[in-house]
């Protein structure tokens, strides 16, 4: 049996559904019911959708909250909102058509405002291409948890309003301003996560709070000089380096409150439940974008929707993926939607019609079942090794693509690869790279809390191709010695080898 | 399996809280944001909200990225013209493409200011936040009490132009009615008898003629009724309704002379604000008048009342003259309900205080709901204060306050609301 939806075309004695721009719930209903077929028959498997119509004003608090549905209360979304809020009264921006949640069932909000075309765009690019994506790409299943979020974000939502009443609204915003500050450095990127269910977590909560105290206070307790010295050789704390600072401060920072402790833990979950969206942009819009042409596609082969219905989707489709060039004025980077769809397309044509190159290149997945191929690419790859697996020089071609290799140290950029021949797999490596999480987010680790002496932390800082860290790590330093209490310092290794303070907290004249 | 659900009768204010945490963790900030543009609109401009802008540094959430230096490798697409090896000079400031849009930078989002607008209510909260506004709702300033003829039904005296001819009309019907149904009853029974009479086959001619005489009698005795009689006169009738008036004129009276710097006349400023909103909460039409004083005294507009600067002496009894003349020209103190309030860093020549004095006693207060004197100084008080205390010990509708910091302006409101208000029954 082969794959091609030619096979399912009968146009012939097929009612279009209606293509008022009006959309009424019923006509919602019917549009969801087909895609809802379509995407079965290309084996998208998906939480249960729950689809919420929101007005303009909604969709900015959505906005605001960054994409969780119930979000606990902080200026940082208060100024998000305004900044929505000016931008979208002004004309600046139109809103996004749709927010979707990686949860079970899987929340998607529909603009109130959108055409029965949009809307119907929209539910087959989230209901079924970012819901199924959530459900099956490793990253997801290993990182998060869409059952529980929901409860979660309450659970979280509650406590830290209870904190705000139990120790003062400014001393919970210290707290969350700090933990915010170091929220992405409270991901282990080495260790798979656990799951949580909200019962778990709440009958846990209580008593960890009590037990990490006096953990702590064991951890701390004054110890007779005599065994000081003799174990201040051997005893090296932590033994490792910790990437998860968060993690660290929640266990170890010796005059933090139990609630304190409970928040950090809060920002950390929260700030692990966003890390697999930061590495699947390209793979998840990508995805969403390659289903709701392909589905919409799929319906006008079998004559149930209109010319007129996909004149204008295609006018919004085309402007989602559309890549402007370096030196158009609306360049800001690659477009992620862009790449990815055209990404996913191109792997389907691989499958299909492969040509010489295509079998040179990807000889294992040229024409095979394209299905099958491309479900397995988005079960198990992020952006960064979804790219250096699957761009094709046809679409390094396309996109007209070129490496630039800047050296601080040269008063000029050169030009490293092209698209040629000798220049796709350096191009490829390079824009693989681009999205390497490890390569974009600093790498610092804590490697001692010195708990027999000043209790003074100690970050190192291991640059990545010799860039610097930026200014702001004197203001994240002033957070975390609010976390930690005591002196805090980053060093970093220089030219020869020696380390060296580059900020510490509070500031020192003598860098010794 | 899909739910449908509609939420836009959802309560769209989530990010209320939000907000104003927002406000509140920036309240310097904006208070500082705020206190420049009171500078910038007029004292009865109160309905509005204010735009509030932070320099964006101050709003930044900082978080450990990368900075400058090293070697950055990126892709870029559209590529038109260049080969593998080319070498660029490098553009200006950071490295990215000709036309700006640097991507390669990710420590913020530039250094635009940051500008939003807060609302009427939240303007004034932050604008007084020190002074602890009143539940100004409960309170009601005393009014001056003005008198309007209202119609109140009628009654039996008047004069003849205010006469209510229907009625008088329909009380004349009446009377006539009242006046003859006996004898129209009589000359019904008579009519009776006299036709009984006439298809009698008797002659019955005497006890006919009896019969019409009688008739005749009474049909005279009904014409004779006035057809309109004195006491069937109605006048429309007028009665006096006590409405307080709504109107208000606010006299600003400042000293202008050398003394007085800028900042004194912003504390003034927010002095003038206040009073302005507790007036219009009472009255609907609020007429502000600005006199400005040095040796002279003048009426100015807004502008040049806060901003202009002039030098020399002080003569405050003139301003209080010019209130007084500009008063009994314009402003009739059975009409207007007079607010003066009085600004000055104390300064006066000292021959002129008891002067200030007198035209305050026998002129001024008489006349007006209120008169309030702040003084704005640091120094000790000098001969002007002496003498209004005097004033302030012999009548109530007259407050002062010695100011030296915006947080004491408050305290000369709640004396003026002390003596002033009433619960609105």
């Amino acid at each position: 049996m082969t794959n091609s939806q030619n096979e399912t075309i009968q146009k012939a004695n097929v009612t279009p559904l209606d293509d008022t721009p009006d959309w009424t719930f019923d006509l919602l209903g019917q549009y969801q019911h087909e895609i809802a077929r379509v995407a079965d028959f290309y084996r998208l498997d998906t939480y249960t959708n729950q689809i919420e119509v929101i007005t303009a004003e909604q969709m900015m608090d959505a906005y605001a909250s960054v994409g969780m549905p119930i979000g606990y209360s902080h200026w940082t979304f208060g100024k998000k909102f305004i900044q929505t809020e000016q931008n979208y009264k002004r004309g600046q921006m139109g809103l996004a058509y749709e927010i979707v949640i990686n949860s079970s069932p899987c929340i998607s909000y529909l603009m109130e405002e959108n055409t029965l075309t949009m809307q119907a765009l929209v539910m087959a690019h989230a209901c079924y291409g970012h819901n199924s994506f959530f459900k099956g790409n490793y990253l997801f299943k290993s990182w998060t948890d869409a059952s529980s979020i929901i409860d979660y974000l309450l659970f979280a939502k509650n406590y830290i309003a209870q904190c705000e009443k139990k120790y003062g609204i400014s001393e919970v915003e210290s707290t969350l301003d700090a933990c915010h500050a170091l929220m992405s450095h409270g991901v282990d990127r080495y260790k798979r996560p656990q799951k949580i269910s909200l019962d778990e977590e709440l009958k846990r909560q209580s008593e960890r709070a009590e037990y990490l105290q006096s953990q702590v206070n064991a951890l701390w307790r004054t110890v007779p000089k005599k065994e000081q010295q003799e174990n201040e050789k051997q005893y090296k704390f932590p033994k490792e380096p910790q990437e998860n600072i968060l993690y660290f401060i929640e266990k170890n920072a010796p005059l933090l409150q139990p609630w304190q402790r409970e928040i950090v833990r809060i920002v950390r979950k929260i700030s692990q439940y966003f890390y697999p969206q930061k590495q699947t942009q390209v793979m998840n819009e990508g995805w969403a974008c390659f289903w709701h042409y392909t589905i919409l596609n799929h319906l006008y082969d079998e004559g149930l929707v209109t010319d007129k219905f996909m004149l204008e989707f295609l006018h919004s489709h085309t402007n989602v993926v559309a890549q402007p060039e370096y030196n158009s004025k609306y360049y800001s980077g690659i477009n992620p939607y862009a790449l990815g769809f055209n990404m996913f397309i191109d792997i389907r044509r691989i499958c299909e019609h492969p040509t010489e190159e295509d079998k040179e290149y990807f000889p294992e997945i040229a024409g095979s079942n394209w299905v099958d191929t491309l479900h397995f690419a988005m079960e198990n790859f992020k952006d960064e090794s979804f790219i250096s697996q699957y761009l094709s020089p046809k679409l390094i071609r396309d996109f007209k693509l070129f490496h630039i290799h800047d050296d601080s140290d040269n008063n000029y950029v050169e030009i490293g690869a092209i698209h040629n021949e000798q220049g796709y797999k350096k191009v490829r490596h390079n824009l693989a790279n681009q999205y390497n999480l490890s390569n974009i987010e600093v790498n610092i680790q804590i490697v001692d809390a010195n708990i027999d002496g000043d209790r003074a932390l100690t970050l190192r800082y291991t640059p990545h191709n010799g860039v610097k860290l930026g200014n702001s790590k004197d203001e994240v330093l002033k957070h975390l010695h609010y976390l930690w209490h005591f002196d805090v310092k980053i060093i970093q290794e220089d030219m020869s080898g020696e380390d060296k303070v580059i900020a510490s907290c509070p500031q020192k004249k003598e860098d010794d | 399996m899909t739910n449908f659900i509609d939420r836009r009768l959802n309560s769209k204010n989530k990010s209320t809280v939000n907000r104003q945490r927002f406000l509140r963790r920036y309240k310097n900030q904006i208070k500082k944001s705020v206190s420049e543009a009171i500078n910038q609109r007029g004292v009865t401009d109160i309905d509005s909200g204010e735009s509030i802008v932070i320099p964006s540094r101050d709003l930044s959430e900082p978080t450990f990225h990368q900075g400058d230096g090293g070697v950055k490798d990126r892709v870029h697409p559209g590529n038109d013209q260049f080969s593998t090896g080319d070498r660029i000079p490098r553009p200006p400031q950071q490295q990215g493409q000709g036309a700006g849009q640097g991507d390669a930078s990710d420590s913020g989002e530039g250094e635009d200011d940051f500008t939003f607008s807060i609302s009427k209510e939240e303007y004034l909260n932050l604008l007084f936040e020190d002074l602890e506004l009143p539940n100004l709702e409960r309170n009601q300033l005393d009014k001056l009490i003005e008198y309007k003829t209202v119609r109140s039904g009628f009654c039996a005296e008047g004069v003849a132009s205010n006469i209510d001819i229907v009625k008088s009309l329909q009380g004349s019907i009446a009377r006539r009615i009242a006046m003859t149904s006996s004898k129209r009853k009589q000359i019904k029974a008579l009519e009776l008898e006299l036709r009984a009479l006439n298809n009698d086959k008797h002659d019955n001619i005497q006890r006919k003629r009896d019969l019409i005489a009688e008739i005749e009698t009474l049909k005279g005795k009904i014409a004779k009724v006035p057809f309109i009689d004195t006491f069937d006169l109605r006048f429309r009738n007028y009665a006096k309704q006590a409405v307080p008036t709504s109107k208000a004129v606010m006299f600003c009276l400042m000293d202008v002379s050398g003394s007085m710097d800028q900042a004194t006349k912003e504390m003034a400023k927010r002095f003038y604000i206040l009073l302005y909103l507790f007036l219009s909460r009472t009255y609907k039409n609020i007429d502000v008048v600005y006199i400005r004083h040095h040796t002279q005294a003048k009426e100015v507009d807004e502008h040049e009342f806060f901003y202009s600067q002039e030098t020399g002496g002080t003569i405050a009894s003139s301003a209080l003259e010019l209130m007084n003349d500009i008063i009994s020209e314009r402003y009739n103190d059975n009409q207007w309900n007079i607010y003066g309030a009085q600004a000055s860093d104390g300064d006066n020549w000292a021959d002129d205080s008891p002067r200030c004095q007198a035209i305050l006693e026998k002129q001024i207060l008489p006349k007006s709901r209120y008169f309030s004197y702040i003084e704005i100084t640091q120094r000790a008080h000098q001969t002007l204060w002496k003498h209004y205390q005097q004033v302030e010990e012999s009548h109530t509708n007259f407050a002062m306050q010695h100011i030296k910091s915006v947080a004491d302006i408050y305290p000369v409101f709640r004396e003026l609301f002390k003596k002033n208000t009433q619960s609105a029954a």
